[in-house]
């Protein structure tokens, strides 16, 4: 894909119903502007994100993926998230040690009242991949010509 | 090797076992093959030398709802995958006769130099070697298995009773190539795996072989077919496969080394494996799966204080 100065990159944000879905919806309602190419699938808590879904949402044509949830201590399950950071950390840290994807993925604790956390956090997400380009080293590892 | 086989015809005879789980001359004296032995004269074809890599622990999860006490033999790194396995409910402590057989470093017949063996004899620390384009020999040490290198240990973490000596083997450290590796560019890295990862011809030899991958149902079976084996089912299991199966047994494996062992395109699958447990033993603490067997696994527990992800480069 050619990267013209206009290539917007495709943002995928897994936000927990509780608190990060609502911060998204705060942002919304006061009219916090983040750009709109970043496609939110709610989640009922982080720490149902398996790592297949980041993996998976890259396969299907992301740029990035966040991962939002609750403040650690505030999740609406009580431990969730704790969960989800120590699977989150590995798995980061693996797609650094093969050489994909530094960046392109983002954990982010967002709360119901931070509708103004939210948006920032998008978009300086989004600006961070974009500066990356369209990910294509995922998609290439096992493609040696 | 011939304690091995009067012991476990003791056991057969006493009828404190119904069946001998071990190694089996194969068709060549370097590929030996596991199998189960069900009385005394089945155990002339037993065999336990330095070919006797594969691990058995996990042929205990089917061994386990049979009738009777299997004898199981196992070596010091098939143990923890005993452990491990016991500890995930697959294995039946009651049901297996374990008897710790020592170790002296496995071999791996990539190594031994030559294409077309027609046989190796092992003659202490040297191996002869013939093959259909003349004879060679091979310093044991170089022909043994890379984890052999990097032992975990000659302590058997589960038995009940041990036969022969151990010897040690270590002279490699366990995590340097994985540190070397995080010491490249990304571009460095990435060009290091694309080679890597190419080679896979999806055998899923390292996901059979392997005891941390024992679900009943895999997401790496075929949902079109009603078959195990199988060719990608998706494209995005076949980019990822690697990247998932290691996330799949992190923090359940023990780093036995089989993966890698049997991957026929010689995929060095234990760096994925080493990454993650360098990881957690960097971030949660020392921890070897299959070690123990009641210590929490670093992926069901957490402190609240645990590292942010990606918090290393920003
Ligand atoms: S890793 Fe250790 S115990 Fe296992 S086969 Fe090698 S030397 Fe033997
Ligand atoms: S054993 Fe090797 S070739 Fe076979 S699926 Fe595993 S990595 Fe691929
Ligand atoms: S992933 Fe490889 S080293 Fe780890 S338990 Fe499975 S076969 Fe053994």
């Amino acid at each position: 894909m050619p990267v013209t100065e206009n290539w917007k990159p495709t943002i995928v944000a897994f936000c927990c119903n509780w608190c990060s879905y609502a911060g998204a919806d705060l942002a919304g309602s006061s009219r916090l502007a983040y750009p709109a190419d970043v496609k939110i699938i709610k989640v009922p808590c982080s720490c149902r994100v398996n790592p297949m879904f980041i993996l998976r949402a890259f396969e299907k044509g992301a740029d990035g993926v966040i991962l939002c949830g609750c403040h650690p201590g505030d999740c609406h399950y009580s431990t969730g998230n704790y969960y989800a950071r120590r699977r989150m950390t590995l798995l980061f840290s693996m797609l650094d040690y093969l050489g994909v994807e530094d960046g392109r993925t983002r954990v982010e604790w967002v709360s119901a009242a931070e509708g103004v956390k939210f948006s920032e956090t998008m978009n300086s997400f989004v600006e961070k991949v974009r500066a990356l380009g369209p990910n294509v080293r995922l998609g290439d590892l096992r493609c040696k010509n | 090797m011939q304690e091995l086989i009067v012991r476990a015809k003791e056991l057969l005879a006493s009828g404190q076992v119904a069946r001998v789980l071990g190694w089996k001359k194969g068709e060549h004296s370097y590929d030996p093959e596991v199998a189960f032995f069900n009385d005394a004269e089945s155990l002339q074809d037993f065999v336990y030398d330095g070919f006797c890599g594969a691990n058995l622990s996990k042929y205990m999860i089917e061994a386990s709802k049979l009738e009777g006490k299997t004898l199981v033999f196992l070596k010091p790194c098939d143990s923890y995958s005993f452990v491990q396995l016991m500890k995930e409910h697959r294995v039946d402590r009651e049901k297996a006769y374990i008897i710790g057989v020592g170790c002296w470093g496995k071999l791996d017949v990539r190594k031994l130099g030559a294409e077309g063996i027609l046989d190796v004899e092992i003659a202490g620390d040297v191996l002869k070697v013939s093959s259909l384009y003349g004879d060679s020999e091979v310093a044991y040490k170089d022909a043994m298995l890379e984890r052999c290198h990097v032992c975990k240990g000659k302590e058997h973490k589960v038995f009940d009773e041990t036969l022969l000596e151990s010897a040690d083997t270590v002279d490699l450290d366990r995590f340097a190539e994985v540190e070397r590796i995080e010491a490249m560019s990304p571009e460095e890295k990435f060009a290091y795996f694309q080679s890597e990862l190419s080679k896979c011809i999806r055998c899923n030899a390292c996901r059979n072989v392997c005891p941390a991958c024992s679900c009943r149902k895999c997401v790496f079976d075929s949902t079109a077919f009603n078959s195990e084996q199988k060719a990608n089912t998706t494209s995005f299991e076949e980019k990822m496969f690697h990247i998932i199966r290691a996330f799949h047994v992190a923090g359940r494996c023990t780093d036995c080394g089989e993966c890698s062992r049997v991957c026929p395109q010689g995929i060095p699958l234990h760096l994925f494996n080493r990454k993650f447990i360098k990881d957690i033993n960097r971030l949660y603490g020392e921890y070897q799966a299959g070690a123990d067997l009641e210590e929490k696994a670093p992926l069901t527990s957490f402190q609240t204080d645990d590292a942010e992800p990606g918090a290393d480069r920003r």
